[in-house]
């Protein structure tokens, strides 16, 4: 058999990822679903306290000159934080789970699964589930009338180019992390970026140099592309976003697959 | 010549500066049942980890199936069936997709891992069992299940790190005549152990291992020809009295072992160096003349006890 595959990827893939994703399915078929229904409901509890909520007082924002109503401007921030959410979530915690306690990845690595495998089989799952949030989520805002183009539908994979981004460096992460206190230090950081991206107001309000750093964040980028996509509203930042998000991914994937010794074998 | 299954030179793990596993040399044919022998943090699971190429080795040699295991995990692992010394079963599925997802993680086709699942779960013995929990499993079924899970992709190479620990002895018998049973099929074992008799039982060859080293290596047999006498004296005297015996013993048998609770007299004839300790006029409150074990090669060897 002759095998020509990169010599850094050496020992570390057998080309089964399907049966990693296929485990995650039985899984989530036989046991986890509802954790899927409790993901789901996080943004839209949000959406109905500030959005709807506050909305009522505050009316409508102005987004790039024009007037867009309060829950309109929130919606698409909470997709992208959503988003960012769950693929954070899923690439620290739930590996990280899995890794020390758990023992689900030693019981793979028994097998002539390698650890790309293992983890392209996370990452697809983690997307998966953020596919079904962020569908999910497009059916309330659409019910409540907050996507304003058509070019809303695009909000999905939107959203998992997010979580894609998030989640190849969340994995990355988490292979330097030696105990569970470790990852506070990865909500420490997601706590200010998910209330300063512009989420709940524009980022005006703001002395510049501060504008800067948030606009220096992955949040921010996300949450910007979507809402774009979602009031039809465009500007050329649009490329700026995209191009942050695939420059996110190919560094992510990079330094997660370097690192995917230190994460596995030990 | 039939190639060698494992053939490691040098063999060393480091963790920081803690040196686990230390330049160790050893070889396994096809079809041999060979033993780790050692006591707790002698480096026997990290050097099991490293022939299953899921942790990677500080420096050396180490080839298994004639692929060098640093660079070839998936295709070495295709060829393994792999015990852990702590069960790691999928705690979120049931006892029978345990083993048909484990199968599918070898790339196996759906009909022949129904079909071995099916008949592991026989082998198993847990066939009324194959809907329950894994968490539902007493720590023997969990065991069984960890072994059958191992057998699904038909190893070459069976790893066994402590695979009758926690196990009851009528359970540990059956698990050998399994063992027994893989091993006639041509299969070839690897195994570690705190259990002399099990090492007796099973392996054709061992090595005893001590802070990462190899100390002595042969068959059962050999070692305890080579490191002991063919029978071994036990007396006891009483704890704080043990030590003053001892003296008073000396030139009795080849050699003389103080433990804290006992003394071990060795000596090919063990009821003739119980009448010459009557002779000196020392009346040991207990006395047991036994045949000599690797337990005796471990103490001779290490100066301690396998199992305190
Ligand atoms: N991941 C690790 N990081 C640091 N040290 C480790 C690690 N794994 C093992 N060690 C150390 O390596 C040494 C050998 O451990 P190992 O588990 O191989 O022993 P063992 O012979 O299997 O012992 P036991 O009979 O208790 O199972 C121990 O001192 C242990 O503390
Ligand atoms: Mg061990």
């Amino acid at each position: 058999m002759t095998d020509v595959r990169p010599r850094m990827l050496a020992g570390l893939y057998a080309r089964n990822t399907r049966s990693v994703v296929a485990r995650g399915m039985r899984v989530i078929a036989r046991n986890n679903w509802l954790i899927i229904v409790t993901g789901f409901f996080e943004p839209v509890f949000y959406l109905f306290s500030m959005g709807v909520g506050l909305g009522a007082l505050i009316g409508s924002v102005q987004y790039h000159g024009v007037d867009v109503p309060y829950a309109a401007y929130i919606a698409p921030a909470l997709m992208a934080v959503s988003a960012m959410n769950g693929a954070v979530y899923d690439s620290t915690m739930n590996v990280f789970f899995k890794m020390h306690y758990a023992k689900l990845y030693q019981g793979m690595l028994s097998t002539s699964l390698g650890p790309l495998d293992i983890a392209l089989g996370e990452i697809i799952l983690a997307l998966f589930r953020g596919l079904l949030y962020a569908s999910g989520f497009m059916v309330v805002t659409t019910l409540m009338g907050l996507n304003l183009a058509w070019t809303a539908i695009f909000a999905i994979p939107a959203a998992l180019i997010i979580a894609f981004g998030f989640a190849a460096f969340g994995m990355a992460i988490t292979s330097f992390m030696k105990t569970f206190q470790h990852l506070d230090f990865v909500f420490f950081i997601m706590m200010p970026m998910f209330l300063l991206s512009a989420t709940f107001f524009p980022i005006d309000v703001y002395p510049e140099p501060l504008q800067w750093v948030i606009m220096a964040m992955p949040l921010w980028h996300g949450v910007d592309m979507i809402r774009m996509l979602t009031t039809g509203i465009f500007e050329q930042a649009m490329i700026y976003h995209l191009l942050y998000f695939v420059i996110m991914i190919v560094v992510g994937v990079f330094f997660a697959t370097r690192r995917l010794k230190a994460l596995f074998l030990r | 010549m039939q190639q060698l299954h494992i053939e490691a030179n040098q063999l060393t793990k480091r963790y920081g500066s803690f040196t686990a596993v230390d330049g160790i040399d050893f070889e396994i044919a096809p079809g041999e049942s060979f033993g780790f022998l050692g006591p707790n943090g002698a480096g026997k699971s990290t050097t099991m980890r490293m022939i299953a190429a899921t942790s990677l080795r500080s420096s050396g040699s180490l080839d298994v199936l004639g692929l060098d295991a640093n660079d070839n995990g998936p295709a070495i692992r295709a060829q393994l069936g792999i015990v852990p010394q702590a069960d790691n079963l999928d705690e979120e599925l049931r006892v029978w997709d345990n083993l048909f997802v484990y199968g599918r993680y070898f790339g196996l086709p759906r009909k022949v891992v129904r079909q071995r699942a099916d008949a592991l779960l026989d082998f198993a013995q847990l066939q009324q069992k194959r809907q329950a929990r894994v968490d539902a499993l007493s720590g023997g079924m969990k065991r069984r299940l960890t072994i059958a899970r191992a057998l699904m992709n038909e190893p070459k190479i069976m790893l066994l790190d402590e695979p009758t620990t926690g196990l009851d002895p009528q359970a540990r018998h059956v698990l050998w005549d399994r063992l027994f049973r893989l091993k006639d099929s041509g299969t070839t074992l690897v195994l570690t152990t705190h259990y002399m008799d099990e090492a007796e039982q099973l392996c054709d060859r061992l090595v005893v291992v001590d802070e990462g080293k190899i100390v002595a290596e042969g068959s059962p047999k050999e070692l305890i020809r080579t490191y002991s006498t063919r029978e071994v004296l036990e007396v006891r005297f009483g704890t704080a009295k043990n030590e003053e015996a001892a003296g008073r013993l000396a030139g009795i048998g080849d050699r003389i072992e103080v433990l804290p609770d006992r003394l071990l007299v060795y000596d090919d004839n063990g009821e003739q160096a119980l009448t010459a300790v009557g002779e000196r006029g020392l009346h040991p409150v207990t006395s047991l003349v036994r045949r000599a074990s690797l337990e005796d090669v471990f103490l001779r060897l290490t100066g301690r006890s396998l199992i305190e």
